[in-house]
């Protein structure tokens, strides 16, 4: 028999040892020891694709590691499913919630569990939820829907169903992701108040202001291995940590030179469009692009963003207003009218909007001049014309691909992304939506989808920049919109992220302004 | 024609309809579309119809019927969830292969000989009721009764037990039902049981109570197909697919009944003296369900409805977490 309280400090609440987890083609965890103790925030930090996520999958129970051990409680465990991990006290929150929208916050909480038996007598569990709440600063109305609350309220129903299943470590996948700045600091209260209770958080992130703001250690990984383990974070500084996890010095500035706006390209009137569900998602939106100018629009996703992208484009309808480029009237007119007048379109989803998945690397990127010379002629298509046009933007665009024959499924995140850019670019557009052109793209990706986007501005495009990371938007743009509830909350242009954050929760900028006066007096 | 004739008669047909849609609800409402009610109902009709002509129970006959319609729809759940093919393609083809079924199997039934019914009761107290009391309660069918008891206690199932609770989420979310332990395949092939059972139920109740006798495919006459129109008019709700089930049935027996020789409003009726009037009227609940299928299967609408968001999408657990 082992003897685990004599080899492992009981502070230890979790070891993980020497664990290694391959898949197809990748070491996505190479020997990697991991610990927690008790009563601490632990943020394991590293890129994407450092294997973050794989290891705490693997505590929680999602995955099996191919070798390697862990002990809870000083004790060996095998999870075969999320559920053991969660009857060992642990519960992980996803990046994606796993909450059912059209049912009640207490409901979600009771899915899945014993108890009750038969009838849900709701307002019994109602109370429950409500005092678990009160006893770790969450508000949360037990009988509100889903689909009501906001992100930051939803994630708070995801804490509350682990700490309902009495979960002591909870592990965290880069929460902030989705999160409006105030809600964020709502959230680490939230966190402080647990760990007075005696719980223990994992922290996954890859934002370095907030693993230093909120973590006690700090582990780092990268490529599937550690870089540094249980760093104190009072110790260290962000460029340390930032080598730690890129592997070399990053510059965290951006080339940008000045350039001076021209004419107005697309100016939007008073726009009002659906979401699929029928709901007024945008209501009464006014923005207007210069030529020679990045226009940042901030939000929290789906406030709207997704559907200004698509009446810009032509994709959705608008139910009410005007969109012109460059002085014509393209509301509610076809996608090919928008593309004739120079409106190109970096979509959300890469994967089935921005590409055909199954289309060669050649198909997608003729996709919208496959009917011009040189590449057809009448409706005969020039194959060869077509491939060479496609080689030519291959070199200039850095793709990286076996053969130009290539499905496009095969390609990475970041290359996908340049065959993209590289149809949507060489069509010299005098207007760019893109929508989060540089989310899960690695440091490397994403600085050379900055340079595109910065180098397109220089040549006089104008340029829709719709982000959800609050540093690229305020590296990038000459002005930020902030968007909510399909309304613009008012307009920032000397990056004052205090002023941006507060509107991103609906404050509009008049009464922000308004209050500080009252403040200054 | 005395109108509470008409109403009571309608409460009858419509109780076809009524097991068939809240028959549907359950499947739908766990993610799974199955079009092969009409089939499923066809078995019900043939099996409990030959049972109860060779046994002399009706009662045993509703049995089998209920248990061959619910064996046959586990074709459609081993395609539709094990092998995750499309719902639409597998639930047609369980339809085909059910009518082709019940048609082999029941041929010549109609001339086999006499047959126990299911009885007809009047309530004592109930029925004394105006209005409510011919209507519902008066010289009806006991099978009728079972269909006044479903129609609460599927709510109450649905909404207010943690089965429901499990049902519902199994519909709308199945990877959160599946990451707190919810056995997504599971729920899935059970409720597509349950509709397999009711549509059975439907059938043998048309057979042995309603419209008694074996007719082959013209026993159920598209009611199937009704009651998948009704599901969506009922926005997946017993209570709606209740008031549905009774308005669709008391318009059949009103179709039927109107075409009688008598005067209609001082006139002569033209539904009597021109039949292709009363086929045009006959035509109609058939019309509303293509109406009501074509709208419901825009996605967009349906979501509108408030359809199941997972109705009709297999459910693949990732490879790479949930």
């Amino acid at each position: 028999m082992a003897q685990p309280d004599a080899t492992h400090p009981p502070e230890n609440v979790v070891q993980m040892r020497k664990i290694v987890k391959r898949f197809p083609g990748v070491l996505a965890n190479d020997h990697v020891d991991f610990e927690l103790r008790r009563g601490e925030i632990h943020a394991l930090l590293g890129e994407n694709g450092a294997g973050k996520s794989t290891l705490m999958n693997i505590l929680a129970g999602l995955y099996r590691p191919d070798s390697g051990s862990i002990l809870v409680e000083g004790r060996p465990v095998n999870f075969a499913t999320p559920r053991d991990a969660i009857r060992a006290g642990i519960g992980m929150i996803h990046q994606h919630f796993m909450l059912v929208p059209s049912q009640t916050v207490t409901e979600n909480i009771l899915l899945g569990l014993e108890e009750p038996r038969f009838r849900l007598q709701l307002a019994r569990y109602d109370q429950r939820v409500a005092e678990l709440g009160e006893r770790f600063g969450m508000k949360v109305d037990p009988r509100a829907r889903v689909w009501q609350l906001s992100v930051g309220e939803q994630q708070r129903v995801e804490i509350l169903k682990m700490l309902y299943r009495g979960a002591e470590i909870l592990i965290m996948d880069e929460p902030t992701a989705v999160l409006a700045p105030t809600e964020v600091e709502e959230l680490f209260s939230i966190l402080r108040a647990m760990t007075r209770e005696g719980k223990s958080i994992i922290f996954i992130s890859h934002k370095l202001h907030e693993v230093m703001a909120i973590s006690d250690r700090i582990t780092v990984l990268r490529r599937g291995r550690v870089t540094a383990s249980n760093l104190n974070t009072h110790e260290v500084t962000r460029a340390e940590l930032a080598r730690l996890m890129v592997g070399r010095e990053v510059i965290f500035s951006l080339d940008k030179k000045p350039v001076t706006p021209g004419e107005v390209v697309l100016k939007v009137e008073d726009l009002w469009a659906e979401n699929d569900k029928g709901l007024p998602a945008l209501r009464g939106v006014n923005l207007t692009v210069r030529q020679g100018e990045i226009v940042g629009l901030a939000g929290v996703a789906g406030n709207g963003q997704r559907e200004l992208a698509e009446v810009i484009t032509g994709l959705r309808k608008a139910t009410r207003g005007r969109v012109f480029v460059s002085g014509e009237d393209i509301t509610n007119r076809p996608v090919r009218q928008g593309i004739r007048r120079g409106v190109s379109h970096i979509p959300e989803d890469r994967t089935h909007v921005g590409s055909a998945p199954n289309l060669s690397v050649t198909d997608n990127v003729i996709m919208k001049n496959y009917n011009q010379p040189p590449i057809s002629r009448g409706w005969i298509l020039n194959a060869v014309a077509a491939n060479g046009y496609a080689e030519r933007l291959k070199k200039e665009y850095d793709i990286i691909v076996p053969t130009l024959q290539t499905p496009v499924r095969m390609l990475s995140g970041g290359n996908l992304q340049r065959v993209i850019l590289a149809r949507e670019i060489s069509s010299q557009p005098t207007l760019m939506i893109a929508m989060q052109p540089t989310r899960g793209l690695d440091v490397g990706a994403i600085e050379g989808v900055h340079r595109l986007l910065l180098a397109q501005r220089e040549n006089g495009a104008a340029i829709l920049l719709i982000s959800e990371e609050l540093e690229e938007l305020i590296d990038l743009s000459d002005r930020v919109v902030v968007i909510y509830e399909g309304k613009i909350m008012g307009e920032v242009s000397d990056g004052n992220v205090e002023e941006i954050g507060m509107m991103m929760t609906g404050i509009p900028q008049d009464a922000i302004r308004a209050g500080e006066a009252d403040h200054d007096r | 024609m005395d109108l509470l004739i008409v109403l009571q008669a309608g409460v009858a047909t419509g109780t076809i309809l009524l097991f068939a849609t809240i028959g549907e609800i359950f499947a739908e409402r766990s993610g799974v579309m199955n079009l092969g009610v009409e089939g499923m109902m066809l078995l019900g009709a043939m099996s409990a119809f030959s049972i109860a002509i060779r046994t002399g129970n009706p009662w045993l006959g509703l049995l089998v019927a209920m248990l061959a319609a619910g064996l046959i729809s586990q074709i459609h759940a081993f395609i539709a969830i094990t092998l995750q093919a499309d719902q639409v393609v597998s639930g047609l083809s369980l339809n085909f292969l059910a009518v082709g079924l019940s048609l082999v199997l029941g041929e010549g039934l109609s001339k086999a000989g006499t047959i126990t019914l299911i009885p007809s009761v009047t309530l004592p107290l109930l029925s004394q009721i105006p209005i409510l009391g011919p209507v519902f309660f008066t010289n009806q069918k006991l099978i009728v009764y079972f269909g006044y008891l479903l129609i609460p206690l599927a709510w109450y199932y649905i909404y207010h037990t943690r089965p429901g609770l499990h049902l519902r989420a199994v519909g709308e979310f199945p990877a959160a039902a599946d990451s707190l332990g919810v056995n997504v395949y599971r729920l899935r092939y059970f409720y597509v049981f349950v509709g397999g059972v009711l549509a059975g139920l439907a059938g043998a109740t048309i057979s042995l109570a309603i419209s008694p006798g074996w007719f082959s495919e013209l026993t159920t006459a598209g009611q199937g197909w009704i009651a998948i129109g009704l599901v969506i008019f009922a926005q997946w709700d017993p209570l709606r697919a209740a008031f549905g089930s009774y308005i669709f049935g008391a318009l059949r027996r009103l179709v039927l009944d109107i075409q009688g020789p008598m005067m209609l409003f001082g006139f002569p009726n033209p539904f009597y003296y021109n039949p292709y009037w009363g086929f045009f009227l006959e035509m109609l609940p058939y019309a509303f369900t293509i109406i009501v299928l074509v709208i419901g299967s825009r996605e967009a609408i349906r979501k509108r409805l408030g359809a199941p968001t997972a109705l009709g999408i297999p459910y693949i657990r990732g490879e790479r977490g949930l």
